[in-house]
């Protein structure tokens, strides 16, 4: 079931929570509404669901427009950001809730509940309440009811905000098969970059009540539309920069500037994999002490502090840190491949720019 | 509702506070005070109730109970509480809903309304209804013409007991439904279910033991009331005389066994709710604790086995 919005905005009070939103979700999609909280990303999808009307503009479902059609008729499943399961009910009875309401026969619902119970693995606990189950099991009998009646699309607001670190990995992973298996378009909420990028088909990017941008997790991240996205998605190294002489300085970086007036103020980006590093210390251009080292698994990231008391922050394989015999306080050399002009005095987003030498392949983007 | 806390939080609490714990002394003095004052100034008065009542013998006792009066009494009672409860938890329950569930201007001063015939005196709530509809007062030219009587009849009882009895319903409800939120009706709704299968299906059941345990406090006090129906009842022996207004008079007129016959009646349905509402209560703290004591993550996750 395809989705559109367009021109959706909605106002609480004086509040303006979304503006002037417009986006589709193709049939069969998996897509991420991302932002920082308070960004109108879970507004968006109650609206989808018609748990809130639109205050402008228009939603549309398979073409047709729904802004006056009731949430019980829009054929959606959404699945609440800390469940809202059915206390007094059973498993069976929260799964079959849907079914009853539509006025399924007895073993229609009996058939699918147990259907689902199986794709959802949660035999055995038919007979148990909320109560008596672990966050991943209600996540997982959330999911079941929305999707019982055969919605057209499922919604799904921060799916796995309310589980641990470890149960949230295998839920996103366990996710991303049973969206394969079962093709329902499929729009999530989170605030967490990394979750989007690995989850989803397309990234939906809002910020305070406005889209920044969508696209594929790798467009997003290569080829951000403005600051906010370029800087929210991945880690990125922002330094407020002043030209001089065609150079825009910051602290001992420079960067080329040239046919830019003196005292110019510019903030420049660049990415952790960016920054290239020697022991050898005449091969870079900069001279810095490796400060700190952060150990993140095969990934380590690395802090240099320059003499100016500048940090730039670093990111390498464990063969990489290794072969180089880096230890915390070595000194080193150090290059910045690529950057990004992220604002000149409010003019537009610049594209990444290599500098001498070639920027070598990406590791480990998403990261 | 009065004392919430799971019995397992309660009892660590007092194992954590062993160490300052008041000198045995103290405990018992306190303690004996309490039984003391509940034995002098609860139990004994309820014992003598029924030892007046059967003063003059068991069959003056039933005689007592079977004259045509008391029996008219006992009807108008059931009747005034028949029209009064539902009424009531129609009200606490749409009074409940509406400060739970939604958010707007006004909603402390609602808030306060509803505690309002908690603080006014019943005698008052009578008067103003006096005041309202009585021959003398703003509405009485009015009815009269149109020949209804309201003070002095039924209509008059059942808007004053209405009146006293109106926040027991709400006041318990209040509180289970803010605990339990919007979610689950939203969540009902998403699954195609209308506002009343929501209502009968999520909302209801979630706030069960609350409106049971209202619906009885509200009934014990509607049998009971005394104060603002002797205002507006006028006291016509065998038409608007309630049980406990039958008492009164019963005593007035030197008949204290038969007085007491009849209070025995009053005394025994307020044992009577005592036991329902403590069963009440222990089932709604048998829930809170099994909720509590569920093991969250003793139990597999069959999720952990197939990453």
């Amino acid at each position: 079931m395809s989705i559109s919005l367009v021109n959706v905005s909605k106002r609480f009070g004086d509040v303006n929570a979304v503006s002037g939103v417009n986006f589709s979700v193709q049939d069969g999609e998996l897509v991420a509404l991302l932002g920082p909280s308070g960004g109108g990303k879970t507004t968006v999808l109650r609206m989808i669901a018609g748990l809130e009307m639109p205050t402008d503009g228009d939603i549309l479902i398979r073409g047709q427009r729904v802004n006056n059609l009731p949430v019980q008729q829009r054929n959606i499943g959404f699945v609440f950001q800390n469940y809202a399961l059915f206390k007094t009910m059973s498993v069976f009875d929260n799964i079959a809730f849907g079914l009853k309401i539509k006025k399924w026969k007895r073993a229609d619902i009996d058939a699918r509940v147990t259907e689902l119970v199986d794709l959802f693995d949660l035999r055995g606990l038919e007979k148990r309440f909320p109560h008596q189950l672990s966050g991943g099991q209600r996540q997982r009998i959330a999911i079941a009811r929305a999707l019982a009646p055969k919605p057209g699309v499922l919604l799904l607001d921060e799916p796995f905000g309310a589980v641990d670190a470890k149960i949230r990995q295998e839920l996103r992973e366990w996710l991303v098969r049973l969206h394969h298996d079962l093709n329902v378009t499929t729009v999530f909420v989170t605030h967490d970059q990394e979750e989007a990028m690995e989850v989803s088909n397309r990234i939906v990017i809002f910020s305070r009540g406005r889209l920044e941008q969508i696209g594929t997790p790798r467009e997003v991240y290569e080829q951000p539309a403005n600051e906010f996205v370029a800087r929210f998605i991945g880690v990125m190294n922002v330094l407020e920069a002043t030209v001089q002489q065609g150079q825009a300085r910051a602290g001992e970086l420079a960067f080329p500037a040239h046919g830019v007036a003196d005292g110019t103020q510019m903030r420049i980006g660049f990415r952790p994999y960016a920054v290239a590093v020697s022991i050898d210390l005449t091969q870079y251009a900069y001279q810095a002490t490796l400060r700190h080292t952060y150990f993140l698994g095969i990934l380590l990231r690395v802090e240099f502090e320059l003499p100016s008391g500048l940090i730039v922050r670093g990111r390498m394989t464990k063969e990489e840190y290794a072969s180089l015999g880096l230890e915390d306080g070595r000194e080193v050399s150090l290059q910045i491949k690529n950057y990004r002009i992220l604002a000149r005095d409010d003019a537009a987003l610049g594209t990444e720019v290599p500098l001498t030498p070639p920027p070598r392949p990406h590791i480990a983007e998403n990261i | 509702m009065s004392a919430t806390i799971p019995r397992r939080v309660r009892d660590a609490h007092r194992k954590s506070q062993r160490g300052a714990e008041e000198s045995p002394w103290v405990r018992r003095i306190l303690i004996g005070l309490c039984a003391a004052f509940l034995l002098l100034f609860l139990c004994l008065p309820l014992i003598n109730v029924f030892v007046q009542a059967f003063s003059k013998g068991v069959s003056a006792y039933f005689s007592s109970l079977t004259h045509p009066d008391t029996l008219a009494a006992m009807r108008l009672t059931l009747t005034v509480a028949l029209i009064t409860v539902p009424l009531n938890v129609i009200f606490g329950l749409a009074a409940a809903w509406c400060v739970a569930k939604f958010e707007f201007r006004g909603k402390a001063l609602l808030t306060t309304l509803i505690d309002l015939p908690f603080s006014v005196s019943p005698v008052v709530a009578g008067l103003i209804y006096v005041v309202l509809f009585g021959l003398q007062g703003y509405l009485g030219p009015w009815l009269q013409d149109r020949e209804l009587q309201i003070i002095f009849a039924v209509p008059g009882i059942v808007l004053a007991t209405l009146f006293v009895t109106f926040p027991f319903v709400a006041r318990e409800l209040i509180p289970v439904m803010q605990a339990t939120g919007t979610e689950q009706e939203q969540a009902a709704m998403t699954l195609g279910a209308s506002g009343w299968k929501t209502f009968w299906h999520v909302t209801l059941p979630s706030v069960k033991w609350g409106l049971l345990y209202g619906i009885i406090l509200c009934n014990a006090r509607t049998m009971g009331e005394f104060g603002a129906v002797s205002v507006v009842s006028g006291h016509i022996t065998g038409k608007t005389d309630t049980l406990p207004l039958r008492v009164e008079k019963l005593y007035n007129e030197y008949q204290a066994a038969a007085a007491f016959g009849v209070a025995s009646l009053l005394a025994l349905l307020a044992l009577v709710t005592l036991v329902i509402k403590t069963y009440l209560e222990w089932k709604q703290h048998a829930q809170l604790a099994e909720a509590q004591s569920a093991p969250e993550d003793s139990l597999s996750d069959p999720s952990n086995t197939r990453a």
